[in-house]
């Protein structure tokens, strides 16, 4: 059973169609990154597969699940990073964590969370508040927060951003790690170097639709068709 | 529960540490105080009369304030947006914002309470466990209202504006029914209250209510 399949997804804001009609399935264990210009879409469509946003038309299904009833237990399958953190400034590294741990019901929460902050190199910032947080920083707490509760379907958008060359490395690492544990993996992104060493399939989207579903491990063919699909062949 | 628990201890762990919330509810609650008194400027002999209306103002004020910040929590790095991703029911999200506003304006209360009495002398202590009756009521249909309309608000522009536009209106009753209530206690204690305190205690069931079931709708999409 595919851990997302899209169907005809639509979302429209006062009007205006951000998403015009994607179309798009991703299977257990593989790695869907997905590339697009500014204002593609790309932000919407993760929200819509977050189920954060309701789509206009169209029909989403996430194992198997119609995502419209958006049961609780098909939350706990969803791992969703963001542009923003969803830590509280005014708590610390790891108070953030273990909050949103009792919110999924975590197992064992306090091991997890060590094991998070450890991977995250957020040990000994850990028990400071987030507000002192770099902006590196605080995107390793935010992937730690969204791999908490080891989510079958994770979706991230723009994981690499404000990330050093070792944070990098980890997630990619990490990345592919849960992808050969079966886990599905949705990433969006601009830099196609960062997401090419891990992507299985790579899709662009462009003003609402998806123009092209290629290899991922295709570096040159994606960056050519990405050229052509965006800037018109230049 | 489990998800309103965690919400409630976490806002309650934030507002211990920052003190932001309580700290500017209390200052504005002094300060209306002080304000209202100096306003009225009434003899000695003629202040009593005006601590209810005192009282509940200086409250529904406060209030809106302390309301508005728990929201505000939420907003900051889109942690509503965390919430909701969650597995757990919005109602939830609901009671554990609600419990906290409940916790927040009860502790306001503790401060205001004896300082109204102090400025418009009166003895509160002999009537001390009826107050404590209106008091709970008042602040449990505030807080089930405003955190409703706080959901709403936060997430508008002039967000500041629109709280208090949207809730006071639909506040009078309870205004009416807490000033009632309270000058009956005042008068000759919780016999005196009943209506009143019948209409309270409905508008706290209808809104609470209300807030649960409506709340998935004003925070989701």
């Amino acid at each position: 059973m595919p851990a997302l399949v899209a169907e005809g997804l639509v979302r429209a804001y006062a009007g205006m169609r951000v998403l015009a009609g994607v179309d798009l399935t991703v299977e257990a264990g593989e790695t869907l990154a997905l590339l697009g210009p500014n204002g593609a879409g790309k932000t919407t469509l993760l929200r819509v597969f977050a189920l954060l946003l309701r789509p206009s038309e169209g029909r989403l299904t996430l194992f198997g699940i119609d995502a419209r009833s958006a049961p609780p237990e098909l939350r706990r399958r969803l791992g969703y990073l963001a542009h923003e953190s969803f830590c509280y400034p005014d708590l610390s590294g790891a108070e953030n964590l273990a909050f949103h741990a009792r919110l999924f019901d975590v197992a064992a929460a306090r091991e997890r969370i060590g094991t998070l902050l450890a991977w995250a190199g957020l040990e000994a910032a850990g028990r400071r508040p987030v507000r002192f947080y770099s902006r590196g920083m605080s995107q390793r707490l935010a992937l730690a927060r969204a791999l908490l509760h080891e989510p079958d379907l994770l979706l991230l958008d723009e994981p690499f951003s404000g990330l050093d060359p070792a944070a990098v490395e980890a997630l990619q690492e990490r990345l592919v790690a849960l992808r050969e544990a079966g886990r599905a993996i949705v990433l969006t992104t601009h830099d196609l170097d960062r997401a090419a060493p891990i992507a299985t399939r790579t899709a662009i989207l462009h003003r609402g639709r998806i123009a092209s579903v290629l290899d991922g491990r295709a570096a040159d063919a994606v960056a050519a068709a990405y050229r052509t699909v965006v800037a018109g062949g230049r | 529960m489990r998800g309103a628990l965690a919400i409630f201890r976490k806002d309650m762990s934030i507002e211990w540490r920052t003190r932001e919330g309580l700290s500017s509810v209390l200052v504005l609650g002094l300060l209306l105080l002080v304000v209202l008194t100096v306003a009225y400027d009434a003899p000695p002999e003629a202040a009593p009369a005006l601590v209810p209306s005192v009282l509940w103002a200086t409250f529904l004020f406060t209030g809106l304030l302390g309301v508005q910040r728990g929201f505000l929590l939420e907003r900051e790095n889109d942690c509503l947006s965390g919430l909701l991703v969650s597995p757990i029911d919005p109602a939830a999200i609901y009671l554990g914002k609600l419990a906290a506003n409940v916790a927040l304006l009860a502790v306001m209360q503790l401060v205001v309470v004896p300082l109204v009495g102090l400025f418009l002398h009166l003895d509160l202590m002999p009537v001390l466990p009826g107050l404590l009756v209106v008091l709970a009521l008042g602040n449990l249909g505030f807080a089930a209202l405003a955190t409703l309309f706080a959901a709403i608000s936060v997430r508008v522009r002039a967000r500041e504006v629109m709280l208090p536009l949207l809730l006071l209106p639909l506040l009078v009753p309870l205004l009416i029914g807490t000033v009632s209530a309270t000058r009956s206690v005042l008068a000759g204690g919780l016999t005196l209250a009943s209506d009143a305190l019948g209409v309270l205690a409905c508008f706290d069931v209808i809104f609470a209510v209300a807030g649960w079931l409506l709340f998935a709708y004003v925070v989701r999409d």
